[in-house]
């Protein structure tokens, strides 16, 4: 009875076909480590956040007047309010740590080398979109960090010389930030965005899935294949690494569970101090922090404090940040190493990536710290190391000496 | 080649730990006038019940808790309904379950006050926790220069006068122009500070004035977030079932990967 419905639905529709390709027939590496986890689990939060979200905004009321009082409404008065706005402030922190954990692994072995450019390209794009999804969702419990942080990240497009004013007030929809703004933030926040994530988070899978997957020795499991057809070294995702992620699930969700029940301001970098204050736009509050996802960019942002030739320094600063988001589009083009994973690269590779990644942890946490004149040197030499790591890469990826790579995967 | 992959390891396992201390160790703060730790027990009903009174009879006459519900607190610190509406209650026109307005006009108070005083449902929250409040309620001081006659250590220039004046009494600061925070180096006690007056003493001892404080402390940050207690116990069982599943997706995952070598 069963197959036979199955037979039915097949003819007209491949779900068969789809679940063998994507899970069942689809052959991943053997030696997939801690890192491996940060996909299915990015997956998860995003889930995760769409579900929340959906509740939240059955209680939310996106105007200037009532928003704020509306979140704490849910907090107070809805059942389980509080658990479903935690789990989703959290979760938009966590989206970020989790994300980062994820392009990391890509650094590590070279998985957005050809042939899995596009799915770097992708994940990117994902990336951007989930930091303006971010950032939208930001402004909508219209607290003072909400308004304030808004403010700073809105006036960024009035560095841009002749259209800038105009395009800051056609983003504002006012002569200021207001309900307008607040309303079509909220739009974009919960229909506009989200169906763009979806759409590239689906494009990112199949690109993926179209190559195979890359693994921490960074060989192609696809040449040495079995007298079946299936790679000597592969496993299929489904059951194998189903039931392996449901392990690295359990063990983030303890991590999560315990922000969510113990720590849900996290220290005030989850949700900010000042952001339980009502936004008001008379009251300038001393010291305005992004949310700590965007301190990197926002600290390079900042520590551009001088006019380069003609272009002036806030210019500067906005030009120099969006080079710092745009260059990683191109990084699959800049790595020239013959191998992938930084197992087989050279000393000059695996020192600038740890140098990397120490620097871009340093620039997010200055990035929430007020500007002092010995941050921003910090900031200023960190930004530097920032670019040196990508543009000299072409030059040190070529030169360096590699090691052998083993033809099977070492475990 | 063994050896190398597991050094590669372990080094992006620590690259992964340093980057959770470190942002562990980014949490500190600090700035303004040091706070003395009000050490809260929001499990102290007793505390709670006493500093809604307190709430309702000092401070609720100028400040909101709008986002807040009397009927919340009343069944949250075990007060009944009854008790809460005849002793708790001032405003005639309330039902048990409306929000805790006030009945004062933002307009006028502006006037009043220089600014209108401020909603303090959050307050504990906005400022990252009760030890700030414990600390403002216990350092008004004489300062002639003010409206009212009173100026705040934590809060300079504050617009508010100091409503538990007849409790507390008149504190007059001591240092002058020498270092608040200068002690002696022999002995470790403060040289000088905030000390009530002898011949303006309030109703309450010091002690008295600080238990206050404390309580006044306990149930805004009660306030801020009432279902802290509820997080947290409901967070023990989540924890209960997730190590629960744990064992088992970890025995389901050891089996499936029985025949991968």
């Amino acid at each position: 009875m069963a197959n036979k419905l199955m037979d039915w639905v097949d003819a007209r529709l491949p779900v068969t076909q789809a679940w063998e390709k994507h899970l069942s027939k689809y052959y991943a590496p053997k030696n997939f480590n801690f890192w491996y986890f940060f996909g299915s689990l990015a997956l998860l939060v995003l889930v995760n956040q769409i579900l929340t979200g959906i509740w939240l905004t059955m209680s939310y009321v996106p105007s200037a007047e009532a928003a704020f009082a509306s979140v704490e409404y849910i907090m107070r008065d809805v059942e389980y309010g509080w658990l479903i706005r935690y789990m989703h402030s959290t979760g938009a922190s966590m989206f970020f740590v989790v994300i980062y954990c994820h392009m990391f692994r890509g650094l590590l072995y070279g998985s957005y080398q050809a042939p899995r450019e596009l799915i770097w390209i992708f994940g990117m794009g994902i990336y951007l979109a989930l930091m303006g999804e971010a950032f939208m969702g930001y402004l909508l419990p219209w607290g003072q960090v909400s308004y304030w942080g808004a403010q700073v990240i809105i006036s960024l497009f009035g560095a841009i010389p002749v259209i800038g004013a105009d395009l800051q007030q056609f983003i504002r929809g006012d002569y200021l930030i207001s309900g307008i703004t607040l309303n079509r933030f909220f739009a974009l926040h919960v229909i506009a965005l989200p169906l763009v994530i979806l759409g590239l988070v689906v494009l990112h899978i199949l690109a993926l899935h179209e190559v195979g997957s890359n693994n921490p020795d960074g060989i192609d499991i696809k040449k040495t294949k079995g007298a079946d057809g299936i790679p000597l070294d592969g496993i299929a995702f489904h059951p194998y690494y189903t039931v392996k992620d449901i392990v690295g699930v359990v063990v983030f969700l303890f991590v999560f569970c315990g922000i969510i029940f113990y720590f849900p301001e996290m220290g005030g970098y989850f949700l900010e101090h000042a952001n339980f204050e009502p936004a008001n736009s008379l009251k300038t509050p001393e010291h305005i922090a992004p949310v700590w996802y965007f301190g990197a960019f926002y600290a390079m942002l900042r520590a551009i404090t001088f006019d380069i030739g003609f272009i002036e320094a806030k210019l500067g600063g906005v030009i120099t940040m969006g080079a710092a988001i745009a260059i990683l589009f191109v990084l699959p083009w800049l790595d020239r190493s013959p191998v992938r994973s930084w197992r087989y690269k050279g000393m000059i590779s695996k020192v600038g990536l740890v140098v990397f990644a120490f620097v871009f942890m340093l620039l997010t946490w200055l990035g929430t710290q007020p500007a002092t004149e010995l941050y921003t040197l910090i900031a200023q030499i960190c930004t530097l190391i920032y670019f040196a790591f990508f543009l000299l890469m072409p030059f040190y990826t070529r030169w360096e000496k590699t090691k052998p790579v083993p033809e099977r995967v070492t475990g | 080649m063994k050896r190398i992959i597991l050094t590669n390891k372990v080094a992006s396992t620590l690259l992964f730990l340093g980057s959770v201390l470190f942002s562990s160790l980014a949490a500190a703060a600090g700035g303004g006038y040091p706070l003395d730790s009000a050490n809260i027990d929001p499990t102290d009903t007793a505390s709670l019940q006493r500093g809604a009174k307190y709430y309702q009879n000092y401070c609720a006459g100028c400040h909101a808790t709008q986002y807040q519900r009397y009927e919340r607190v009343a069944d949250d610190l075990g007060i009944p309904h009854d008790l809460m509406m005849d002793n708790l209650v001032f405003d005639k026109r309330a039902k048990i379950g409306d929000l805790m307005f006030n009945s004062m006009d933002p307009k006028e108070a502006k006037t009043w006050f220089g600014a209108t005083p401020p909603d303090l449902t959050l307050v504990s929250r906005v400022k990252g926790g009760p030890d700030w409040i414990y600390t403002y309620l216990r350092t008004f001081y004489e300062d002639p220069s003010r409206p009212y006659g009173v100026n705040n250590k934590v809060f300079p220039d504050v617009g508010m006068p100091h409503v538990l004046l007849e409790l507390q009494g008149i504190q007059v600061d001591t240092c002058g122009d020498s270092d608040p925070n200068a002690r002696d180096p022999l002995t470790g006690e403060k040289l000088c500070g905030l000390t009530v007056d002898p011949e303006r003493k309030g109703s309450m001892t010091p002690a008295e004035y600080d238990q206050m404080a404390y309580d006044l402390s306990n149930f805004l940050a009660y306030s801020a977030e009432p279902m802290q207690q509820q997080r947290k116990s409901l967070g023990i069982y989540v924890f209960l079932f997730l190590a629960v599943f744990l064992v088992f997706a970890y025995l389901l995952k050891r089996e499936f990967w029985k025949d991968v070598h």
